[in-house]
């Protein structure tokens, strides 16, 4: 069962396309994830699936179609998007971004509160300080709290590795294949296409809005095209 | 000038100060919130202060009809842009109907102060979200300058709607509590106690309200970043209602605090709003705290102009806006691609 | 409408009034739709073009109409002396207010000039000088020829002539080298301070034209009305001119006209029937108004102009002109960029970390690297968008850090925007006028005049020129934003071209370009390279870099991670890692 499947996706600003007739599928409980150069159209591709952008095409969630559902009404039905600008509320403690995370559930949201602590302790060391004041990572891991205060069943994390360390990048993979180990399915955009591979069940190659590969992850791995894809055909 | 006259002076303008600061805080609420620069606050003010004084005198406010009206259109826009039909009903069909129904067998009546008052902020106050579901969501993506040419528009709009309802009289009406406090040489009235007490506790809520609560803590998250409130499920229309719906209120209340002590015209808010404005935009539209000493300063400002130079106390006042900006500008570097 | 229109126009102003059976209330009607359009003209200029919203409008058509008055009444002036006086006050006044307030967000500007519009009423009303709330009256009549101006058809005849002329001179001002500096101010101010605009200057000039506007309008009321009062000063008549505006429609000069009409005329019937319907005298109007400008914003915020009015593109002939003097060029080889320990840090994070590179004349350089490299950042550090925590870049051994955007184009640096950042109202070759600006002198009132004709030539064949060059001619005339955006960055070299420039700054260039178009741009850039200009360029693309530069400067986490020819850095396994990232 599939909990997520994107059929011919479109996105376009204005006349000009950004994402083109993208197919794709998360099952249930899966680790998937979307590499490619800058620019691909990785990022739209995401924002359009939670409804940040207009898109033509379908998306189904847990078989049902979402048609012009809004943000909340997804966030609603289980869906969440850590974007890739992190998108933290600055100027407010740790404490509230976590517990406006869980906003539309505000009712289980104490236990949820505790489980994101878990997950996350230097948060919780840090529940009273200024979100804005926090390092890259620190960001990172409020933003993927934040999107869990919701109890997502789909996750969907838009370079989580970007602009971090590499001691830091590696501890962020660690968490999400933590996370995936929580039941919850994973729809994971990033550049660090090596580490995606690694963490994740399945990969799809966006190349100028276009899927061009696809496949099971240990086997894109080992591909020769990728390297020629990021870096040119010279 | 003897030190009798500075009290008397300070005294005036930290009560009329304290009105300000409360529109100044509304303000930059909605300017935060929504992005739009609410100039129609100072018809708040004129509705709440002629729907009290009608009902203090025993009669219907026109403004009920006015109420019943924009709740219906603001139906209709909901219904229009597929808004969930029920809630809608209630909020703006189901609740305008129980206030007429409230009003019409109350006001008669004469039923005091508290229940007047509280008439009259369930009157006013719930046209400021019905304003903005037909005003403002169409535009919620426009930019502050549209933004800012539509709240014009309603103001307009408002300010001849309180001529037909409210008629060109002006009104005054009884105050709070006919004691006062004497405090050596002065002596201050007991509207003036009410209306600096109801501020302080009106704050003290605002400030609750923003620390708090998840409702005012998702108001403020959607001030410091939209796109991330609405990633948490936060509908950005509904932020924008409730902070109209606040204002509405506090424009209301000012009204109410004002009109024992000064007779108000349909058009009278007006001014008192835009001096609310001076003290936000001196405090840079962004900062609570500055925005309430600012608008203390604006009145004590005025209330000693007022004395040295009566006739020119509004000149003075809207000057004063100059130099801040004249600061602000200085310290500024040119923002070349600000607009749209 | 044709180039000639203004002689049939000033025709119909000296006859329409004496049309046999045009009611007298019709007469006065058209007076005060022509000095409001006067005005209103002012406020597209302003606001539909320039980008900034004044409620302080009506202030200085009180500057105007008082400055008149008080001359003609207290001094016993000629009238006619007051329209110069006029003008002065109204333009001291805006120059004032427009430093205050014009360096500040959009929407200060529109509060600034409320406030400013309050405290003007009030002064008007509470100085004896000025009469207070009573005014000034016994104003004299204008006198033209020993024709005193007091009947109501002379008087039509000089406002609707005084309209055309300001028409007239508006849209020459707009099709003027200083005109297209107002034009770019929305939406394409920072590019055209890249080029060498002096925006805030232009804003300033915007802002006073429109003063001296209102102000004549002012002096045309003063004369008419023969006696003034602080009322038609107030804010209240500032919205309604703002309101003549966004619904005749901002963009146009003739939307001012249109929307004069309409409010007038509306405003007309309304203050007739609706008291009948209320049952009593009031201000009512204000709720239509209200309503209707609501409306207008909702449906149609580009107003009714457009809507009635298509707009036809209008061909601009290039004729053929002497060309413009040229920059000598360096000899290839020689160093023309020089980016020194360059870093820049927001807060604790470190976007940019000692970098280190040169472009040399005839060479084409890239910098490449992941997302989140700190490209982006070194840029703007580059082309003085943003200023170094600390570093150098240099020109030719001069400093640029710190430089305002002016001066470094001045210098001969061009760009383009990785975010395309073409002036929407205007045509694809006015765009590309826009990158010779520097290279042009012809002020305002040159424009006005049209004494800059000769220079407009060579600036457009100029443009034509490097838009033949990038293989744009045939788009000149379209509406720049109607391109496909790979087109509109191509525009944008063709804009950074007319700079004449010694270097090249390209952010992502080949982006939304189709495959041939890559092509013919790779071309275009190797032949700017072979006469002799440095090209810098920021790409994703790796095809198109790794087979056009010279040299490539790799960064990743804000550090320069590699630097050499395309092949070398292919096979460099830091940037390979840097690409793909390392395996966990």
């Amino acid at each position: 069962m599939n909990v997520l499947e994107v059929e011919r996706l479109s996105v376009a600003y204005g006349a000009i396309p950004a994402v083109e007739e993208v197919s794709l599928a998360v099952p249930e409980g899966g680790l998937v994830t979307v590499i490619g150069p800058n620019g691909a159209g990785k990022s739209t591709l995401l924002n359009a699936i939670m409804g940040v952008l207009p898109s033509r095409g379908a998306i189904r969630f847990d078989g049902a179609a979402l048609g012009a559902a809004g943000i909340e009404a997804r966030v609603e039905r289980g869906m969440a998007l850590v974007p890739e600008k992190r998108e933290l509320f600055a100027t407010m403690t740790v404490a509230d971004n976590l517990l406006l995370g869980g906003f539309r559930f505000r009712r289980q949201a104490g236990g949820e509160l505790e489980r994101v602590y878990a997950l996350f302790p230097r948060l919780k060391e840090r529940r009273a300080q200024q979100a804005g004041t926090l390092s890259g990572g620190e960001r990172q891991m409020l933003a993927m709290g934040r999107a869990l205060m919701a109890k997502p069943r789909l996750l969907m994390l838009d370079e989580p590795s970007l602009g971090l360390a590499p001691l830091i990048v590696r501890d962020i993979f660690r968490i999400i294949a933590d996370l995936r180990a929580t039941g919850v399915a994973i729809l994971l955009v990033e550049q660090n296409a090596r580490a995606a591979l690694q963490v994740a069940d399945r990969g799809y190659v966006l190349e100028t809005g276009r899927v061009t590969l696809e496949g099971d992850a240990g086997a894109l791995a080992g591909d020769s095209r990728i390297v020629e894809m990021y870096l040119g055909a010279g | 000038m003897d030190s009798t006259i500075v009290a008397i002076l300070v005294q005036d303008g930290i009560v009329n100060g304290a009105i300000y600061a409360l529109l100044a805080l509304s303000l930059v609420l909605v300017f935060a919130v929504t992005r739009v620069v609410f100039v129609p606050q100072g018809e708040f003010v004129a509705y709440g202060a002629l729907t009290y004084a009608a009902l203090d005198s025993g009669s219907t406010p026109g403004s009920l009809w006015l109420l019943c009206a924009l709740g219906a259109l603001a139906f209709v826009a909901g219904v229009i842009r597929r808004g969930p039909v029920l809630r809608l009903a209630v909020t703006s069909l189901v609740l305008p109907a129980v206030v007429t129904g409230l009003t019409l067998w109350l006001a008669p009546l004469k039923p005091g102060v508290a229940v007047n008052a509280a008439l009259a902020l369930a009157i006013v106050t719930p046209m400021a979200p019905y304003i903005y579901r037909i005003g403002f969501q169409p535009l919620a993506e426009a930019s502050v300058l549209v933004l800012l040419i539509a709240a014009v528009a309603v103001h307009l709009v408002l300010a001849g709607l309180g001529l037909v309802f409210f008629g060109p009289e002006g009104s005054r009406a009884t105050a709070f509590a006919d004691f006062s406090l004497s405090l050596g040489d002065l002596t201050l009235p007991g509207q003036a106690l009410w209306i600096l007490g109801l501020t302080a506790a009106l704050m003290a809520g605002l400030y609750g309200f923003f620390g708090f609560t998840l409702l005012g803590k998702a108001l403020r998250a959607t001030a410091v970043n939209r796109l991330g409130a609405r990633l948490v499920g936060i509908a950005t229309a509904q932020s924008g209602g409730i902070a109209f719906a606040l204002a509405g209120a506090i424009g209301a209340l000012s009204g109410i605090l004002v009109v024992p002590l000064t007779t108000v015209y349909y058009d009278s808010g007006f001014v008192i709003g835009l001096k609310g404005f001076t003290a936000a935009i001196i405090a840079g539209m962004g900062s609570y705290p500055g925005a309430v000493l600012a608008a203390l300063a604006v009145g004590v400002l005025e209330s000693f102009s007022s004395f040295w130079a009566s006739a020119f106390k509004e000149v003075i006042v809207f000057t004063a806006i100059i130099p801040v900006l004249l600061w602000r500008s200085l310290r500024h570097v040119t923002l070349e691609d600000e607009e749209e | 409408m044709s180039r000639y229109w203004p002689l049939p126009a000033l025709a119909a102003c000296a006859l329409v009034p004496w049309l046999p059976g045009l009611p007298v209330f019709w007469l006065t009607l058209l007076n005060y739709i022509g000095i409001s359009a006067i005005l209103v003209v002012g406020v597209v200029v302003l606001t539909g073009i320039g980008g900034m919203t004044s409620f302080a409008q009506a202030s200085f058509l009180g500057f105007g109409a008082y400055a008149s008055a008080v001359l003609s009444t207290h001094y016993g002036l000629s009238p006619w002396l007051g329209l110069p006086a006029a003008i002065a006050v109204s333009a001291v006044a805006a120059g004032l207010i427009g430093a205050v307030t014009l360096r500040l967000r959009g929407h200060y500007l529109a509060l600034g000039t409320m406030a400013v519009a309050m405290s003007l009423y009030y002064l008007f009303a509470n100085l004896d000088f000025f009469g207070r709330n009573d005014g000034i009256s016994g104003i004299p009549p204008l006198n033209l020829f020993g024709l005193s101006l007091v009947d109501g058809r002379l008087y039509l005849t000089l406002i609707w002539a005084v309209l055309v002329l300001v028409i007239v001179a508006t849209n020459n001002l707009l099709d003027s080298r200083v005109g297209r500096a107002i034009r770019s101010l929305r939406g394409g101010a920072l590019a055209a301070a890249s080029f060498g605009v002096n925006t805030p200057a232009a804003r300033q000039l915007a802002f006073v034209y429109a003063a001296v506007l209102a102000a004549i309008a002012g002096w045309l009321y003063a004369h008419l009305q023969r006696s003034v009062n602080p009322t038609p000063f107030g804010l209240n008549a500032s919205i309604e001119y703002m309101l003549m505006a966004v619904l005749g429609g901002a963009g146009q000069v003739g939307g001012a006209v249109l929307g004069a009409v309409l409010v007038t005329v509306i405003n007309d019937q309304l203050q007739d029937w609706l008291p009948r319907l209320l049952g009593q005298r009031g201000n009512y109007e204000s709720i239509v108004f209200g309503l209707i400008l609501l409306a207008v914003l909702q449906t149609a915020p580009e107003g009714l102009w457009p809507h009635l009015f298509r707009g036809r593109t209008r061909k601009r002939v290039i004729a053929p002109a002497e060309a413009l003097p040229r920059r000598v060029m360096p000899q290839a080889g020689s160093p023309v960029l020089a980016v020194e320990r360059l870093s820049k840090r927001f807060g604790g994070l470190i976007a940019v970390n000692e970098i280190s590179f040169a472009v040399n004349a005839g060479e084409i350089v890239g910098l490449i690297g992941p997302n989140g490299a700190g490209k982006s950042t070194s840029f703007n550090l580059i082309t003085g968008v943003a200023d170094p925590s600390s570093g150098a870049v240099r020109l030719f051994g001069t400093a640029l850090t710190g430089q305002p955007a002016r001066e470094i184009a001045q210098r001969g640096v061009a760009r383009s925007f990785q975010h395309v950042k073409l002036v929407p109202g205007m045509s694809v070759i006015e765009n590309v006028a826009i990158g010779a600006h520097l290279r042009g002198q012809a002020g305002a009132l040159a424009g006005v005049l049209r004494l800059d004709r000769a220079e407009e030539a060579r600036l457009f064949a100029e443009a034509a020129r490097q838009l033949a060059r990038v293989g744009l001619a045939e788009q000149a005339d379209r509406k720049a934003t109607d391109l496909a955006l790979g087109q509109q960055r191509v525009v944008e070299i063709a804009r950074a071209l007319c700079l004449d420039p010694v270097l090249l700054l390209l952010d992502e260039p080949a982006a939304g370009l189709r495959h041939n178009e890559k092509v013919e741009l790779a071309a275009l850039l190797r032949r700017l390279r072979a006469e002799g200009v440095a090209v810098l360029l920021v790409e994703h693309d790796m095809d198109f870099v790794m087979n056009l530069t010279d040299r490539l400067v790799v960064m990743d986490f804000g550090t320069k991670l590699a630097e050499g020819t395309a092949e070398a850095v292919r096979r460099d396994p830091a940037v390979i890692e840097a690409y793909l990232g390392a395996a966990q």
